[in-house]
């Protein structure tokens, strides 16, 4: 029978020769992830049923992320738990404060995601390993525990939705601008339960980081995971961060897809999504004027390196508008003394920004930039919804990094075609 | 196994930043995160329900983060079952495993009011509404979901597998 490329992946894992769609199967898997916030919860569940070893502990991923550097008592009591827990078991994937990046740009650096892997995460954007050809899905801290006991868990076997990538981007559009259309366009249930498969030749104009957004967000169209076909890019990704042994599957030709869309890049405006689902999406021709009051840029849909830099070459030499408050996050170490190498952090704080050590921060209303009622923010994150990144009464724009950049040049949403060189 | 209680109602795409705002998740204390369950959406909600009473919402309930504190909240909070025309894949797979029961019924969502008293039958999965004296088949869970419950959620089934 013909299967989708998660599907092979799935069978794989399962013993199996073939899997369909809708079937429970009991998989392997490659690596178990958890950040500071579920982790503590599935520690609890491990230890209060008797449990006293992790599967392998070369195949856990522990990151303290959220609420780090630690921001209250509370979180950094968390933060304690789960570090003894680590040191308990030798986990050797546990990154300490220093070493730490946002869970999900960190794995894929850290050469711990590579093509053909069943990871999961407690993490719903855990599915950010799909740019790599894996098929990853965030799950919660039971699963974790579960996962950390025997090294497998249960999955129903999802269909897929198949979207062809043709053309080529322009300038200012990036993976975010795309993926917010595609969820603009099927609803933030429009891939529930299901696979999003991207193929087609319009993948080889799409950067990696681009990839990893765009694969980051396939949990905001409710859809278990999101997986991009592997091409050169890809392996050399791969190459560069990892020693693992990876596996890379395609699609069958015949596989079955529950619908199709064929999406032309060339065509793709920025896009941004409005108050209070991600699928609020407008063209940036469509804004209107929108006045705000806080740009972030970072996240672990828009914290990597390609994302610093067009950020920063939209600032470079510029000013932050009178009243807006800009804050930059490095998604990781690696990338901040990348951007620090290149200058481009002496352009962002010259420009009037400020810019962070890795943390998740504001993205989650956590800390770092969080917003009094009223306010707006225009943010390179993945969510909207209400109360997000603070006060229920304040509001969040989705976008990406040059929009957020071209918006904090002018203090309200602004197309960067309108502000670049 | 039966349960029988007051309806809260709510919309689609209830999501879990306001089940429960991240702002509370420095715990993962059932009763502290029930103390503020659904607080950026329905204010008063924590000092009206009742143990027993029932959320009925639309579609995709619970989107968003993985956050296990969600289906945790609502069990501490005191609901008996949450009735949706469908759930976001992450929050049905977390209920499941901590044992919150959830049934999927889109007519139920459509023909139920806020303050209607219902009586769930979780085997059969039928609705009853006692305010408007009619009925609505839920899909009751598939037997691997069954099994997985009557052992006391997913850790519980393991070992007893393991046995």
């Amino acid at each position: 029978m013909a299967m989708t490329m998660t599907q092979k992946i799935l069978a794989a894992h399962a013993g199996l020769d073939e899997v369909k769609a809708g079937q429970l199967i009991m998989a392997d898997v490659d690596l178990v992830l958890g950040n500071d916030i579920t982790t503590p919860v599935a520690v609890n569940e491990f230890r209060k049923n008797g449990f006293e070893q992790v599967f392998d502990k070369q195949k856990i991923a522990i990151v303290p992320d959220h609420f780090t550097p630690n921001k209250d008592i509370k979180a950094a009591e968390q933060c304690k738990f789960i570090r003894e827990f680590a040191y308990e078991q030798e986990i050797e994937n546990y990154f300490e404060v220093g070493e730490m990046g946002i869970e999900h740009a960190l794995i894929p650096e850290q050469g711990l995601a590579v093509p053909g892997d069943v990871i999961i995460g407690a993490d719903s954007h855990t599915c950010t390993y799909g740019a790599l050809g894996a098929f990853s899905t965030g799950i919660g801290s039971t699963d974790m525990a579960a996962a950390m006991a025997t090294g497998k868990t249960w999955f129903k076997v999802p269909g897929a939705i198949k979207f062809t990538l043709t053309g080529r981007p322009g300038k200012w559009v990036s993976g975010k601008d795309i993926i917010l259309h595609i969820i603009g366009m099927i609803g933030v249930d429009g891939a529930l339960y299901r696979s999003m498969e991207f193929v087609g030749d319009g993948i080889a104009h799409l950067s990696m980081d681009s990839r990893f957004t765009m694969a980051n967000m396939a949990i905001e169209a409710g859809a278990k995971n999101g997986i991009f076909l592997v091409d050169d890019q890809t392996l050399a990704y791969v190459k560069e961060h990892s020693t693992k042994p990876y596996t890379v599957y395609e699609p069958d030709p015949d596989a079955e897809y529950e619908a199709e869309y064929t999406i032309d890049l060339s065509k793709i405006r920025p896009t941004v999504a409005f108050p209070h689902l991600p699928e609020n999406t407008r063209t940036i021709d469509e804004v209107g004027s929108i006045k705000i009051d806080q740009v972030v840029i970072g996240s672990c849909t828009n914290g990597r390196i390609e994302d610093i830099r067009v950020a920063a070459s939209i600032l470079k030499g510029r000013k932050v508008a009178n009243g807006v408050r800009v804050i930059v996050f490095p998604a990781t170490q690696k990338i901040y003394l990348q951007a620090l190498r290149e200058g481009l952090i002496e352009q962002l704080i010259e420009a009037g920004a400020v810019v962070s050590t890795p943390t998740c921060g504001p993205c989650l209303g956590g800390h770092m930039g969080i917003l009094a009622s009223g306010e707006r923010a225009v943010a390179t994150t993945n969510r909207n919804f209400v109360g997000r990144m603070g006060h229920p009464e304040s509001e969040v724009y989705l976008a990406s990094p040059a929009v957020a950049a071209a918006s904090a040049l002018t203090g309200r949403i602004s197309n960067p075609e309108d502000i670049a060189d | 196994m039966q349960v029988q209680g007051t309806v809260f109602k709510y919309g689609d795409n209830v999501d879990t930043d306001v089940i429960i705002p991240a702002r509370y998740l420095n715990t993962s204390d059932p009763k502290e995160l029930a103390q503020h369950c659904m607080e950026d959406i329905d204010r008063d909600f924590v000092s009206r329900v009742q143990p027993g009473d029932i959320i009925v919402a639309g579609k995709n309930f619970g989107c968003g983060s993985s956050r296990e504190h969600a289906p945790l909240a609502i069990k501490a909070a005191g609901v008996s079952v949450v009735i949706a025309a469908t759930f976001a894949r992450i929050f049905y797979r977390n209920a499941i495993n901590i044992g919150l029961p959830i049934l999927e019924c889109p007519e139920a969502v459509e023909r139920i009011e806020a303050g209607d008293e219902l009586a769930v039958d979780f085997t059969s999965g039928v609705i009853t509404n006692l305010t408007r004296n009619e009925s609505y088949q839920g899909q009751p869970f598939p037997k691997f979901m069954q099994d997985l419950i009557a052992a006391g959620g997913l850790l519980s089934y393991i070992k007893k597998q393991k046995g």
